[in-house]
């Protein structure tokens, strides 16, 4: 890689050991997808949390903190695995729990702002077209570069902590312009409706097409589609396929028309997804036990218009005795739906509404599920549907309506 | 008499020279929606490794799956002493490198032939980062 000379001042340690090995980190990346240099990002998102890091990357993050490791762009963080206030009604583990406050604090240290959002592209940072970011969570970099035409791969945690102490990333994947070309073409037969119909879609492109490179373009969509309904499209993308970038024409901004989104090139495949085929994915969850006792809302965290439509479907009514409905938002998000009321209706039908975590990464979820006699998840979120099975959770995907009728009488429709 | 042994080349590689049994799927992988990571074996229902520990072992995957999480997952299965020996991949995505970097393990993408072809599962095998290649030792 060509380096400039504050670059290779870093690498002989002039900003501090910690900024150096950030930059040796990105340097390795880098060579392996033979990058030629380094550009400078303005904004990152990181995960990090003690599910996912564990007690190595508990201890990584404190001897950074010891070294005065900095970030030096502004930095948010993704959703994590403890909503404390609910730590003892969900069964979590007050050890676990202690170490994830350890862990908040030694980022507050290193200059990260700990915002536990997937949905920070809803809530606390809009890029512009062209903006080179680094963004972890999926759901965040498919959003990015398809919606706003910002630009960034997929960053780990580790990854998006070196980029904000570094200030740069090394450029290769969808900072270049060969790898924003739509590769395929998806021709959508129908018009999706509820969040899950435009999950399912997602479902039937990724999986059948995984590969990070892989850029689908939507033709057939005939009406603008909502920001929630973009989110949970891309969510799910990301998610089956491991895709980071899809087009819309006439809808992303990258797209206007089909050949600029090809860029020219001719489509690698044509594939055709018709309400039949999505009317085969609903139907194709088996009902493992029978049990409908866990309806999930999350992944990724409710946006105030998915909050408000929520509680107007569960208003006036209750969740079935003996069944879990659990919904997950930001702090933000919450605020402002109990200040519009839309969160105190949802707690008074027994809905249980999480703060700054997602569902399939909460701490001790595996134990949670089998204490709680959860075979079945059902939600109206194609990506946590895939997500959350490590924890062998038999998943459903459902429309609202369906969850919530679920939710509420307990009967599998 | 020598024989010629069987070797596919790698297109991008990091880490060191590693040997050791080969496991091959044909599905993708997550460290986060597939591994018990704990344990280290593969808990997804109906993965077509489900049941299967990965320490030690170098996996063979034709595509990543999903998440952000690999980045840390990697380097908490190494702490914890059930990582895998290496991870080679037909197409993966930057957070399987950044987290195999990050841990320091050995990680390879794109190959010049299908490894199904002529490895399989128990089969010994060497990963050579360098050379990018990858070599069959022994049969199972």
């Amino acid at each position: 890689m060509r380096l400039t000379a504050e670059e290779r001042a870093i690498l002989a340690g002039a900003r501090g050991e910690p900024v150096k090995r950030a930059l040796e980190l990105q340097l390795a990346v880098g060579r392996f997808y033979g990058a030629k240099r380094f550009v400078p990002v303005s904004n990152v998102h990181m995960m990090g949390d003690i599910e996912v890091m564990g007690d190595g990357g508990l201890e990584y993050l404190r001897h950074l903190a010891g070294q005065n490791a900095r970030c030096e762009v502004a930095i948010t963080t993704n959703a994590r695995c403890f909503d404390f206030a609910h730590i003892e009604r969900l069964g979590q583990d007050a050890g676990e729990a202690a170490k994830e406050r350890k862990l908040i604090g030694y980022l507050q240290q290193m200059n990260v702002l700990t915002t536990d959002t997937c949905i920070n592209y809803q809530t606390l940072y809009q890029p512009h077209f062209g903006e080179r970011l680094a963004w972890g969570d999926t759901g965040t970099v498919i959003w990015a570069n398809s919606v706003c035409g910002a630009r960034t791969n997929f960053e780990s945690g580790p990854a998006a902590m070196a980029a904000a102490m570094t200030r740069r990333v090394p450029e290769y994947g969808f900072h270049l312009d060969r790898h924003r070309k739509g590769t395929f073409v998806v021709e959508v037969a129908f018009q999706p409706e509820d969040y899950a119909e435009w999950g399912a879609l997602a479902k039937l492109v990724g999986e059948s097409h995984q590969s990070y490179y892989a850029v689908p373009v939507f033709t057939g969509i005939r009406r603008a589609p909502t920001a929630d309904e973009l989110k949970h499209l891309g969510a799910a993308l990301a998610s089956y396929g491991s895709m980071a970038m899809y087009h819309m024409i006439g809808v992303t901004p990258e797209a206007p028309t089909l050949a600029a989104a090809l860029g020219g090139a001719k489509p690698q495949e044509r594939m055709k997804v018709t309400r039949s085929h999505v009317e085969r994915v609903f139907a194709g969850y088996g009902n493992a036990d029978g049990s409908c006792n866990f309806v999930v809302f999350s992944g990724p965290q409710l946006s105030l218009l998915e909050m408000r439509r929520l509680a107007d479907l569960f208003e006036g009514r209750r969740v079935h005795s003996g069944t879990t409905v659990l919904v997950t938002t930001s702090n933000g998000v919450l605020s402002a739906a109990r200040a519009l009321g839309c969160a105190q209706k949802l707690e008074a039908a027994g809905v249980t509404i999480l703060e700054g975590v997602c569902v399939y990464i909460l701490q001790n979820l595996t134990r949670m599920r089998a204490a709680n006699g959860w075979t079945n998840m059902i939600s109206n979120s194609a990506k946590i549907v895939n997500t959350i099975t490590a924890h062998r959770f038999n998943t459903i995907l459902r429309r609202t309506r369906d969850c919530v009728e679920i939710a509420c009488t307990g009967v599998f429709r | 008499m020598k024989k010629t042994r069987l070797t596919i080349r790698v297109k991008r590689a990091f880490g060191r020279v590693v040997e050791g049994e080969a496991v091959l799927s044909s599905e993708g992988f997550s460290p986060r929606y597939d591994l018990d990571r704990w344990s280290g074996v593969i808990t997804r229902p109906g993965h077509e490794l489900e049941g299967v520990n990965i320490r030690d072992k170098i996996l063979f995957f034709p595509t990543a799956k999903g998440g952000i999480a690999a980045g840390w997952a990697f380097h908490d299965i190494k702490t914890k002493g059930i990582a895998p020996k290496a991870l080679v991949f037909g197409v993966t995505n930057p957070v399987m490198v950044q987290g195999a970097v990050f841990a320091e393990l050995t990680i390879t993408e794109g190959w010049s032939r299908d490894p199904r072809t002529f490895i399989r599962t128990g089969d010994f095998v060497r990963v050579d980062p360098s050379a990018k290649t990858i070599e069959l030792l022994k049969r199972a």
